[in-house]
Order: C-alpha cells, then sequence, then structure tokens
C-alpha cells in the first residue's frame, strides 16, 4: 500500500520537475518564435547600411546603431577587460586574505548593483564634466559592469589551475611573471574567455546605462566626444514611437540584437570545447 | 636573460661530460649546514647537516611526516614559496650559500631541478613545447637550439623513442609513467647540475617505477641526484647515500650499503626492518 502510495508521489514530482523545466524555457523560444516572426520581414542589406530615414518615409535601416553598439561594446572591452583580468590574477595569486575578501566583497556587490545607477554614475563623473552625451562615458559605464564579472571569473580559474603546475614552472626557473602569464593565465584562458564572452553578451543588450550617457543619435558620430546611436536606445526609441514602420524596425533591431548575443554565447561554448582544455 | 655562454652551454649539450674525482674521495656539492625549517610557528627541520655528493643518488627516507620532502624543498628554495615558510642555515652549493641575499633565484632553480610527486606537464603545452618550456620562457628562441635540446633531454629520460612522432601531442596526452619522464626531459632541457626527485614514483605503477629507477641509474654519470622515497626498497636499489629522518630530525646518514646493513642507530633499523614506520 505505502509501497503504491510512495510510487504515485514520486511520477506526480517528476511531472511536476518536468513542467518546470518546461516552463523555463518557454518564454526563451516563444521570444525567438515571436522576434524572428515579427524582425525578420524587416531585415534586408538596408537596414545594414543605411541611417534612420526621417518620420513619414519608409525605408532606411539601423547601420548607425549597429556600429555604435559595437563601438560601444568594443571601447567598454578595451579597459575594462585588462582591469579585470589583472585585478582577478591579483586577487587570486598575490592578494593577502582581507583585502583579497574586500574585493570579491565588492566585485559581488556591484554585480548585483541596478544599470541605472551605474548609468547615473557614468553621467556624474563623466557627462556633466565634459559637457555632453558621449560614447566615452557610454563605454565607461558598460566597461563598469563589466568588470565585476570579468575579475570574478578570472580569480575562480586562476584558483582552479593546480599549485604544482606554478611550482612545476618556477622549479625550471621561470620567473614570476612569466610563470602568472605564460603557465597559469594560458592554463586557465579557456575559462576566462567563455566568462568575458558572457559577460560581453549581457552588457550588449544593455539600455539603462546608455539613456543618458550614449544618449543615442540619428546620425553618424563624427568623434567619440558626441552622443552615439546604439542599438538597445534605437530599440527603445522606436518601440514607444507612434509609426508602424519604426515598430516594425524595432523588431528588427532586437532580433540583430539577440543574434549578437546568441553568437558569443555560441562562441563561448565552443572555446570550452579547445584541445587543450584542463579537465576539472 | 640569455647571454652568448649561456648559448655556448645549451649548443654543447650532448658533448658535456662531466669529470668524476676519482673513486675514493668524493666530491660535495651541496653541504647542508644546521638547517632548521618551518611552516608558521611549527618548526619542521631541526638542525639538518648532510653532504650530498657529487654525481650520486642520494636517498631521503624516513616517514610520513618526517620533513624529507619539505628538506629537499630547501636546495631549491621551493620551501619559502608556501605562505609563513622560512628556513634557518645554510645550504652550500658549490660553496656559495644558496640563503645569501644575493642569490638569483632563477639562476639556482635552473642549476637545481625537480621532478615532483605527481606528474604536472603544462596542461596547454605540446609534448616538445613542455621540454622546451623552461629555455622558451627564460628568452631562448633559436628553433635550432630548442630542437636540439628537446631530442637531447627526451633521449636522456628514456623517452624519445615513444614520443618522437607526437611531438605536437599535448602533453597530457600522454600515459602517467610517460607524463612523469616528460617532466624529468623537462628539467633536463635546462641543463641542472643537481636534479631533486620528490617521491617521483609513488603515483606511478610497477612498470613505470621500474623505468624510472632505470633511468636514475643512468641520469647519475651525469647528474647529482637526490630522491625522496617513501619505499625502502627502491631507496635500496637506486642509491649510494641514504639518509633516515625522523619527526624533521636527521637520524643517520651513510653509504646505502651500511645503513641497509649495519646501520648505527636502533631508529634506523626499527624501521628498515619494518618494525616501525
Amino acid at each position: 500500500m505505502t509501497h503504491n502510495v510512495r510510487k504515485i508521489f514520486s511520477s506526480v514530482m517528476v511531472a511536476a520537475t518536468f513542467f518546470c523545466a518546461i516552463a523555463a524555457i518557454v518564454p526563451l523560444i516563444s521570444i525567438l518564435i515571436y522576434l524572428i516572426s515579427k524582425g525578420l520581414g524587416s531585415i534586408n542589406l538596408d537596414f545594414f547600411t543605411h541611417l534612420p530615414k526621417p518620420v513619414g518615409e519608409e525605408g532606411g535601416g539601423m547601420a548607425n546603431a549597429i556600429a555604435g553598439t559595437l563601438l560601444l561594446v568594443g571601447m567598454a572591452c578595451l579597459w575594462a577587460i585588462p582591469v579585470g583580468v589583472l585585478g582577478g590574477i591579483y586577487v587570486a595569486e598575490f592578494g593577502n586574505r582581507k583585502l583579497g575578501s574586500i574585493i570579491r566583497f565588492t566585485a559581488d556587490v556591484l554585480t548585483g548593483v541596478p544599470s541605472i545607477v551605474i548609468g547615473i554614475f557614468a553621467y556624474t563623473l563623466l557627462v556633466l564634466p565634459m559637457k555632453s552625451f558621449s560614447a566615452i562615458s557610454g563605454a565607461f559605464a558598460l566597461g563598469f559592469m563589466l568588470i565585476p564579472t570579468v575579475l570574478r571569473t578570472t580569480e575562480e580559474m586562476v584558483k582552479l589551475v593546480p599549485t604544482t603546475l606554478r611550482e612545476a614552472a618556477l622549479a625550471l626557473g621561470i620567473s614570476r611573471f612569466r610563470t602568472t602569464f605564460s603557465i597559469v593565465l594560458k592554463t586557465a584562458m579557456s575559462g576566462i574567455m567563455t566568462g568575458i564572452l558572457l559577460a560581453i553578451a549581457r552588457v550588449a543588450g544593455e539600455t539603462a546605462p546608455l539613456l543618458f550617457t550614449a544618449f543615442g543619435n540619428r546620425w553618424w558620430s563624427h568623434s567619440l566626444n558626441e552622443p552615439i546611436a546604439a542599438l538597445p536606445l534605437q530599440i527603445f526609441a522606436y518601440a514607444i514611437a507612434p509609426y508602424d514602420d519604426w515598430h516594425r524596425q524595432a523588431w528588427a533591431g532586437a532580433l540583430v540584437l539577440i543574434a549578437i548575443v546568441f553568437g558569443l554565447t555560441l562562441t563561448s561554448r565552443l572555446l570550452t570545447k579547445s584541445k587543450y582544455q584542463v579537465h576539472h | 636573460m640569455i647571454t652568448a655562454s649561456n648559448v655556448q652551454k645549451t649548443g654543447n649539450f650532448q658533448k658535456e661530460v662531466r669529470s668524476d674525482t676519482g673513486m675514493g674521495e668524493k666530491q660535495i656539492r651541496i653541504k647542508v649546514n644546521r638547517l632548521n625549517a618551518f611552516f608558521g610557528p611549527m618548526q619542521v627541520l631541526k638542525e639538518i647537516n648532510l653532504n650530498i655528493y657529487t654525481q650520486q643518488v642520494t636517498a631521503i627516507i624516513g616517514p610520513s611526516g618526517c620533513g624529507k620532502s619539505t628538506f629537499i624543498r630547501c636546495l631549491n628554495r621551493m620551501h619559502e614559496l608556501v605562505p609563513h615558510a622560512r628556513v634557518e642555515g645554510n645550504v652550500l652549493l658549490d660553496g656559495e650559500d644558496i640563503y645569501r641575499n644575493s642569490v638569483d633565484l632563477i639562476e639556482l632553480r635552473r642549476k637545481v631541478g625537480m621532478v615532483f610527486q605527481r606528474p604536472n606537464p603544462f596542461p596547454t603545452l605540446s609534448v616538445y613545447d613542455n621540454v622546451a618550456a623552461g629555455l622558451k620562457l627564460t628568452g631562448m628562441t633559436r628553433k635550432s637550439i630548442l630542437d636540439e635540446v628537446v631530442e637531447a633531454s627526451l633521449k636522456r629520460a628514456a623517452l624519445w623513442d615513444e614520443v618522437k612522432d607526437k611531438l605536437n601531442r599535448p602533453g597530457m596526452s600522454l600515459s602517467g609513467g610517460q607524463q612523469q619522464r616528460l617532466c624529468i626531459a623537462r628539467a633536463l632541457a635546462v641543463n641542472p647540475e643537481v636534479v631533486l626527485f620528490d617521491e617521483p614514483c609513488s603515483a606511478l605503477d610497477p612498470i613505470s617505477t621500474g623505468k624510472i629507477e632505470e633511468l636514475i641509474h643512468e641520469l647519475k654519470k651525469n647528474y647529482t641526484l637526490v630522491i625522496v622515497t617513501h619505499n625502502m626498497q627502491q631507496a635500496a636499489r637506486v642509491s649510494d647515500y641514504t639518509s633516515y629522518f625522523y619527526l624533521g630530525n636527521m637520524v643517520e646518514f651513510g653509504e646505502t650499503k651500511k645503513i641497509f646493513t649495519t646501520p648505527d642507530k636502533k631508529e634506523t633499523e626499527d624501521y628498515i626492518t619494518g618494525r616501525f614506520g
């Protein structure tokens, strides 16, 4: 009797976990399907090569926004990845326990700070003194969001490298510097790259930190001190506008943005399968 | 930094033969003088005095935790890498104290190489690059010299025939015993005078162990070897001198033959005959 009850209970629980697992992926899949059905129709060569058309005119594209997003993310990586990776190495390899745990804690808190707050921070620090919205302030805000993730991933990956490898290198008369960069970092590299790509994928779609830093621009920007277009901003502006054509363009922009994020995630997956990977 | 003389030295890798000073009088390569070692407040080595003779194999035996690994890690200053670890006393390598302030650690560790308990090839590097790592990462990039050194080192480590067709495969793709010989080749590639073995066979099967022991016999012609081992039979098989350590003290040191047949100390005899440890 009790045996049967237990069997029934087990089946019910397995079914429940199954439906919850399905429920978790349903939104993602429906978003993808919806985006493709709504956005694919508006994607053509013009979308990637033309500037937005003035109100009332059909057609045009988001070339400036796509380039803007790539530039903003690229500039963010340029300053934030070295900071994050070197910081992670310091915490994992050289930091004493107290300082290490303070940095770790701060990084974890920073990960949870709402992105709009980061935007305000960049606004106060760069936009106000420069008296202009700019690509620089946008890249600063995005980079600020990258650092904690990159730092923590680097730390975790560097810590996974066995001590015996460091000792083997030092015992060969290899300097601490070369040991850290050519042996330890190289061994941890595939894991660090994965973390970096996932972090980039996350910030590429951020809108809030760009609202009052990059600000958006309907034309090409001619310098890094000018407001610059970005895909999420353009999508936001077009989505809340009252024109059907703009709505279609917003869907197309969203599809392109998802494709970029998807591509980065996929690349990180492939990287972790590299042939010289450490097996944990 | 690679200087001209270093290149010369590496280039002459194969030709180099170190001469023995004669049958009776053995030359001292390393003289350990009142060595004390600590982990924080805990003293793990007490007043060790020991001579290590040129082109001889010196075995360090003793039960777990007796300080034998710490001892050899003091000989290339690896002990101090552990946080809060420190050393007192002198270790003279060819008459010069390796603990004096002006000593260049990189130079020292190239002279005194080390092979670890578990095979630890660099996982991101190929067989070739594992052997070449010590030279490449200290600035030697001449392909012709690297090729020559890699081949010579792998031959000395009795691994060349097994890997000559897969030099570009990952070092980790080799078997455990091959990996350990790869690590020996890697240590030999920087042309050391002394090679320290920290229980080199404890993670290996008996056949691989046999190969490493044969290799140690072979290497003794050109290098001064120190081997830490758990295995007394191994010490008896491979070494010329044996030292018995217990609880951080060096109990006895002497020719292996004598230690294993007529030791002076009762404790040594008890350990060797298996009554203890």
